[in-house]
């Protein structure tokens, strides 16, 4: 063995949403320690959430994260109306799943085209990329762009949409706003499908990871939101369970906080519901899981490019549907009272699962709260497919071997803003 | 004001830079979809860690920068950035206020800190979130949490030319008057922010009859002790009027002033 004894280190992930780095060791041969270190400055949400109205919570929410800021808007609503005991009926939901749609949409745009497909074709960026292929960066571009318009002709922005609210929408859109959405739409279609193909195309390092996969269960529907969590391994529980089962503890080498389900590793995030939900995708999202070459269950994370493909399919016909039968809610929102108690909120965001639990006093102050963000969760996974990796290819040099750690880190589209609130952050002094 | 270079030398180097913060309004440039790939053929994309893997090295012709400095290696890292910077724009509430983050600076740290991780002493963080600007000098200040596109666009536009960029220092009254919009306080009796917040999100909330909620943070020689009064008579009272200024722009000077309790929430 050439390189028995080797330190690799990433000082700045690239191409991941906020600040980390990356630590290897190698010593005799053997991998003796992979941290995926968040120096992301902690911003104490949860800290600063006790006390304020339970109205507010959504907006401030949205602030942990500008890629993903309707999941947390999605989680905190449905822990806030949970405690509450509101129910918003079907054509709010409709239209709060349309929203979602669009930011699945428009962060998967991203992800795929601007993150992950350079990593595939040897480029730093997409722009590099674009030099060579111009019409696929155009088309992500496009897609991304469908995906926001969702956002803003439902949420009234893009990021940290302004329009939902506890209860529902400030303004709830008319069918005529929502036409040229559905136009926009129709041609995100052929772009998404485009997208499946083309991926399909790309190499694949062959990977398989283990451990447990966990997902929002919804059982008529792909999973955006829901009530409950399913598991790989068959298990199916509540909301209100999710702390009974998923726990967080420190390790003392590591920088992070794990998370483990019943005590053992689990993912979340495009696998883990294209595994425990392929069977409830679209048509048009099958066929996309054809066409990008995806069997019932994919456990290569090199490949959740192309589940994310899937899913971009799915969001669109999705969104397609909701605005065909869309029926404008009036009153746009349930008048929220407050009441003393506890809610659970979970939701998918485009990384993952994303659990949130407020304790709320009698007039609606926020008194707890509890944020547990997908890479949060994701995090020991990450790490153990990094020792994997690094492992069985131990042969290459370091900047390849490094160039490979952080290919394996973006397959996870790790959103480091989210979690650096909730990890551990660690100094070592010597 | 200018980012322009010669006819003869490469583009203008843009670099982007992330302190404390969401990562929204970085996000903000990559959704300018229909602009970008324009835009990366007048500038050069030399640091943008979120979007490339390749970084160049430094000085840079025009930095963006997002976030707010809440550790000491943030304020020593803000320092090298300004350095190797021609011109320095803040984009957003967090570089340019403090963020929401900066409810600490009203409040007692340690007990955040205890209050979020079960190991506090390992959390390296300062006791306030502060500006870009109480660090290093600060070229052009981009409101908004988060940042507009078109602001943003107009900005490194107006760079490029080496013109003023066109960023009204007027209030969001005025984009509700510009949009045909009722006023929401008038008509609606909704508590508003917009008499005393900068412009530039194009009256978002307002359109949907949602009150302005502040977030690109206070309009220059904004009143807010005369809006007080209104806003209780449309039924919000003194504790929630402290809390709708305690959010994106919490430390913004005018804001912060304005509170009953100063050290709210």
């Amino acid at each position: 063995m050439t390189h028995r004894n080797r330190q690799l280190v990433v000082s700045a992930l690239a191409r991941v949403e906020g600040e980390g780095a990356l630590d290897i060791v190698v010593a005799d041969g053997e991998v003796t320690g992979t941290r995926l270190r968040i120096y992301e400055p902690p911003r104490f949400f949860e800290a600063f959430l006790r006390g304020r109205q339970f109205t507010e919570v959504t907006d401030i929410t949205s602030r942990i994260c500008g890629i993903c800021p309707v999941a947390y808007q999605t989680s905190a609503w449905r822990a806030i109306e949970d405690a509450c005991g509101i129910s918003v009926g079907p054509r709010i939901e409709a239209l709060r799943r349309l929203l979602y749609c669009g930011e699945w949409i428009s962060s998967h745009a991203l992800h795929i085209y601007l993150l992950h497909a350079p990593d595939f074709l040897g480029y730093p960026d997409v722009v590099a990329m674009a030099r060579d292929h111009r019409a696929a960066a155009e088309r992500g571009l496009a897609l991304k762009k469908a995906g926001n318009a969702i956002l803003e002709a439902v949420g009234g922005r893009a990021i940290h949409p302004v329009n939902p609210r506890v209860g529902g929408f400030y303004r709830a859109p008319t069918a005529a706003d929502l036409a040229p959405l559905a136009r926009t739409l129709e041609r995100a279609m052929d772009d998404a499908m485009a997208t499946a193909a083309w991926v399909a195309g790309f190499s694949y390092p062959d990977a398989e990871i283990s451990g447990d996969l966990v997902a929002v269960h919804d059982p008529d529907r792909y999973p955006i939101e829901g009530d409950q969590v399913a598991t790989s391994s068959g298990l199916v529980f509540g909301a209100a369970d999710f702390s009974r089962h998923v726990t967080e503890h420190q390790v003392p080498h590591s920088t992070a906080l794990y998370a483990t389900l019943d005590g053992g590793m689990y993912l979340t995030g495009p696998l883990a519901r294209y595994a425990l939900a392929a069977g409830r995708l679209s048509p048009a999202a099958r066929q996309a899981a054809a066409l990008a070459g995806l069997g019932p269950v994919c456990r290569n994370p090199f490949r959740s490019i192309a589940v994310r493909a899937v899913e971009t399919v799915y969001a669109v016909e999705e969104a397609l549907r909701i605005i065909a039968e869309y029926d404008r809610p009036d009153p746009s929102f349930v008048p929220a009272e407050p009441a003393a108690g506890t809610g659970h909120g979970l939701s998918e965001a485009p990384r993952g699962l994303l659990y949130h639990r407020y304790q709320l006093a009698a007039d609606g102050t926020v008194e707890a709260a509890v944020i547990i963000p997908p890479t949060s969760q994701n995090q020991a996974a990450i790490e153990a497919d990094l020792r994997g990796v690094v492992a069985a290819n131990l042969d290459l040099d370091d900047a390849a071997l490094t160039t490979m750690c952080e290919r394996v880190i973006r397959n996870y589209d790790p959103c480091i803003s989210c979690a650096a609130h909730f990890l551990d952050l660690r100094i070592e002094r010597r | 004001m200018t980012v322009t270079t010669g006819p003869a030398s490469p583009p203008p180097s843009l670099a982007v830079w992330k302190f404390a913060s969401c990562d929204g309004c970085q996000l903000t440039l990559l959704d300018c979809e229909d602009e970008l790939l324009a835009l990366a053929s007048r500038v050069r994309f030399a640091a943008f860690t979120e979007a490339s893997s390749a970084v160049l090295p430094g000085p840079y012709d025009l930095s963006l920068v997002e976030g707010s400095i809440t550790t000491a290696d943030d304020a020593e890292r803000i320092r090298q950035v300004r350095e190797q910077s021609r011109f320095l724009v803040t984009i957003g509430a967090c570089a340019t206020a403090g963020g929401i983050q900066a409810l600490r600076n009203f409040a007692d740290v340690a007990e955040f800190r205890a209050a979020v991780y079960a190991s506090p002493q390992y959390i390296d963080t300062l006791a306030t979130s502060t500006p870009v600007s109480a660090h290093v000098p600060v070229d052009f200040e981009l409101r908004g949490c988060p940042i507009d596109k078109g602001q943003l666009l107009e900005l490194i536009t107006a760079l490029l030319a080496g013109r003023k960029p066109d960023i009204p220092d007027a209030s969001v009254c005025t984009e509700c008057k510009r949009r045909g919009l009722t006023c929401v306080m008038v008509a609606d009796g909704t508590p508003c922010l917009g008499p005393v917040t900068q412009a530039g999100c194009g009256a978002l909330c307002p359109a949907v009859r949602r009150g302005c909620y502040g977030c690109f943070g206070p309009v220059t020689g904004a009143n807010v002790p005369g809006l007080i009064p209104h806003l209780h008579r449309c039924g919000m009272p003194p504790g929630k009027v402290d809390l709708v200024l305690s959010t994106f722009n919490a430390a913004a000077p005018a804001f912060a002033a304005a509170r009953q309790e100063k050290d709210t929430p």
